[in-house]
């Protein structure tokens, strides 16, 4: 389920850039990123802590703190999301784009039941009375795979265990059967014997309801297996982008490899990991030129002088790299013949 | 027992490699409760609350109905018989004019549970409200209602009471609203503290992304959590009420001869403690009974709202 040329992009981010006022000045946590999502395709945005992944998906939502500056268009269905009046966005939220968020702890009410707050979902966008979005929600909590769904709506969220809980957050979400599915960070909060469980409800409801998927994550096992495409975020840039297979085993970027080299694999025996040295740069002092070049294993002179530009590299117009040395690079390892 | 549950509901039917558990068999089956049936069975636990609650309905049914049985009227001086110790015809005697202190104690407790309800359900609401558009807004909106809260506590109540009773009369409603106006600032307080804090949850953000706008997510989705902190504070705004009311009705506002309240019959017994010691004690037993049975069934009802609390005692 690739990008169709000639089918419209259900969603279409252009030149995105997001600034936050601080007291240290403007910071730029996005910065003029851009991409598109077909309808039903899995779109991944993967990158460490602070790479900006969370803040493009928040700007989809417009649920920024307040103060946040965005530039650019957002177009979802042809509208452009920026220009929206907030009663026209509260409309949009929760009906057409639906949310999963990272903690099901949390992102519950602990004083209503879990049927309650899936039915509040249903009966804030449409004209339904309550005691029919209450069996709506029973069926729901089925489609997630919550047993017993008719004892289960009656529940509190500290009754339901974390991967219970993310199913009726998934639940939630699909109630409006909604055309786009914002995924921050699913399966972070779980434990590992529950996420690909949950994985596996993500990917039925997403079938069930033919919603297109944007998974933010910083996890590229949790990809590998989910995403049609991805885009590679780092200092709040798109450094490389995909398709999965084309990211898995064409990589043409340093940073991208070094995510990669940094994930345990059990096809190399006896290997070290090699991990990414250093730490993402501050938003607020970003170095000159390339913003990974003080991490790269092939940084040189060109790197520090002038910022590298997200280029096609291949012969699919899906692959684009940000990196000077992109046709330099070696063949990634263990790539296929 | 617990392990085994946990296990058992995140086990989803026809996963591959799970264990599967018989939930019937297993006898671990959870009962489906409606919202209300689940408040009250949390409410039920608590015996002293239950008690309480029993005793206050007694006490409220015998203060409007009790003086419909009494041959004696609370505003009716008989002479003669004035300044008795209880006595089968006065089971708690009667006042220096002769009047009956059983009928005269129902009828001031009447009148003090009428101003305590008036000032919990005026205060209560008020300090709901402005404490909730102080935590949830924040900025200068928080600001204003904090230096508000600041001028009401430095404002020496007593006082304001005073002058606006003296401009706008001495009547017992408005002196019960007057009262609710000026203790508003706990309860605002209070619930601006917990708005602060759970502003910041992420099911708020959820709700949010849910389409919901700032009012529905106070009143839907924040306030309900709240309802623990502001019934216990409302009860006990109706023990300071009825305290406050003696005081006023000590310095003559409020209540007007030949009415009268408890805080009333407490300061016009007071004069003969040693003699008729009665006269001030029943009132005053009562303020302490109606506030303690207040105070538990407050201590109830918290815990009734709060879901999680179900394990807690058991």
């Amino acid at each position: 389920m690739t990008a169709t040329p000639g089918t419209e992009p259900l969603l279409r981010i252009q030149d995105l850039t997001v600034s936050f006022p601080t007291e240290d000045g403007l910071v730029q946590a996005v910065r003029e990123v851009s991409f598109d999502v077909y309808p039903g395709e899995v779109v991944a945005i993967v990158g460490e802590s602070g790479s900006g992944k969370s803040v493009t998906a928040m700007s989809i939502m417009r649920l920024h703190p307040k103060g946040a500056q965005m530039e650019g268009q957002i177009l979802f269905d042809g509208t452009d999301i920026l220009s929206l009046s907030e009663k026209e966005m509260r409309a949009l939220r929760g009906d057409d784009i639906a949310m999963i968020f990272q903690d099901p702890m949390t992102a519950l009410n602990p004083v209503f039941t879990v049927g309650d707050q899936i039915a509040e979902m249903i009966v804030t966008h449409r004209s339904i009375k309550r005691g029919e979005a209450m069996s709506m929600a029973e069926d729901l909590l089925g489609k997630v795979g919550v047993p017993e769904a008719s004892t289960r709506i009656n529940q509190y969220p500290h009754e339901f265990s974390g991967g219970m809980r993310q199913r009726a957050m998934i639940a939630m979400a699909i109630a409006n059967e909604p055309k786009l599915l914002i995924a921050d960070e699913p399966t972070t909060a779980l434990d590992v014997t529950i996420q690909a469980q949950v994985m596996e409800v993500v990917r039925d409801v997403r079938e069930l309801t033919g919603a297109a998927m944007l998974l933010i994550t910083h996890d590229l096992g949790l990809v590998a297996g989910a995403a049609d495409r991805i885009q590679v975020m780092y200092a709040g840039q798109i450094f490389e982008r995909g398709t999965t297979n084309e990211i898995f085993y064409e990589s043409q970027n340093p940073y991208t490899r070094g995510l990669m080299h940094s994930i345990p694999r059990v096809d190399y025996v006896g290997t070290r990991l090699t991990p990414i040295p250093g730490a993402p740069p501050s938003v607020l002092a970003l170095p000159a030129g390339c913003a990974f070049r003080p991490r790269c294993t092939h940084a040189a002179e060109i790197c520090r002088e002038q910022p590298a530009t997200l280029e096609h590299f291949g012969p699919t117009p899906t692959h684009m790299t940000r990196c000077h040395f992109a046709a330099e690079l070696p063949p990634l390892e263990g790539a296929r013949a | 027992m617990t392990d085994v549950r946990e296990q058992a509901a995140t086990t989803a039917p026809g996963d591959v490699g799970s264990v599967q558990f018989d939930l019937e068999a297993e006898g671990l089956s959870i009962e489906a409760k409606s919202f209300g049936r689940q408040t009250w069975d949390r409410f039920r636990r608590h015996k002293l609350a239950l008690v309480a609650g029993f005793l206050l309905v007694t006490i409220i049914v015998m203060f409007w109905v009790g003086p419909s049985f009494s041959s004696y009227a609370y505003d009716q001086p008989n002479i003669p018989d004035r300044s008795k110790g209880p006595s089968l015809d006065h089971p708690f005697g009667t006042d220096p004019l002769g009047r009956d202190m059983f009928v005269r104690v129902l009828r001031g407790g009447r009148i003090s549970i009428r101003i305590a309800v008036v000032v919990a359900i005026v205060s209560t609401t008020l300090g709901t409200l402005l404490g909730a558009i102080a935590g949830f807004f924040g900025k200068w909106v928080d600001l204003l209602i904090s230096q508000l809260i600041n001028l009401f506590l430095i404002m020496p109540a007593l006082i304001i009471l005073f002058v606006f009773a003296i401009r706008y009369g001495n009547e017992i409603n408005s002196v019960s609203i007057l009262l609710g106006f000026l203790l508003w600032v706990n309860i605002a307080r209070i619930v601006r503290g917990q708005m602060l804090q759970l502003k910041e949850q992420e099911f708020v953000q959820a709700a949010r992304a849910a389409g919901a706008g700032s009012f529905r997510i106070i009143t839907r989705h924040l306030l309900p959590n709240v309802v623990g902190p502001i019934v216990v504070q409302a009860t006990l705004i109706v023990g300071t009420a009825i305290i406050l009311e003696s005081t006023l009705a000590f310095l003559g506002l409020g209540v007007t001869p030949p009415d009268t309240s408890l805080g009333v019959l407490i300061n016009d017994g007071k004069g003969f403690l040693r003699d008729r010691p009665s006269a001030a004690l029943i009132p005053g037993g009562f303020i302490v009974l109606i506030v303690l049975c207040i105070n538990f069934l407050g201590d109830g009802l918290r815990d009734a709202f709060d879901p999680t609390s179900r394990r807690v005692r058991e």
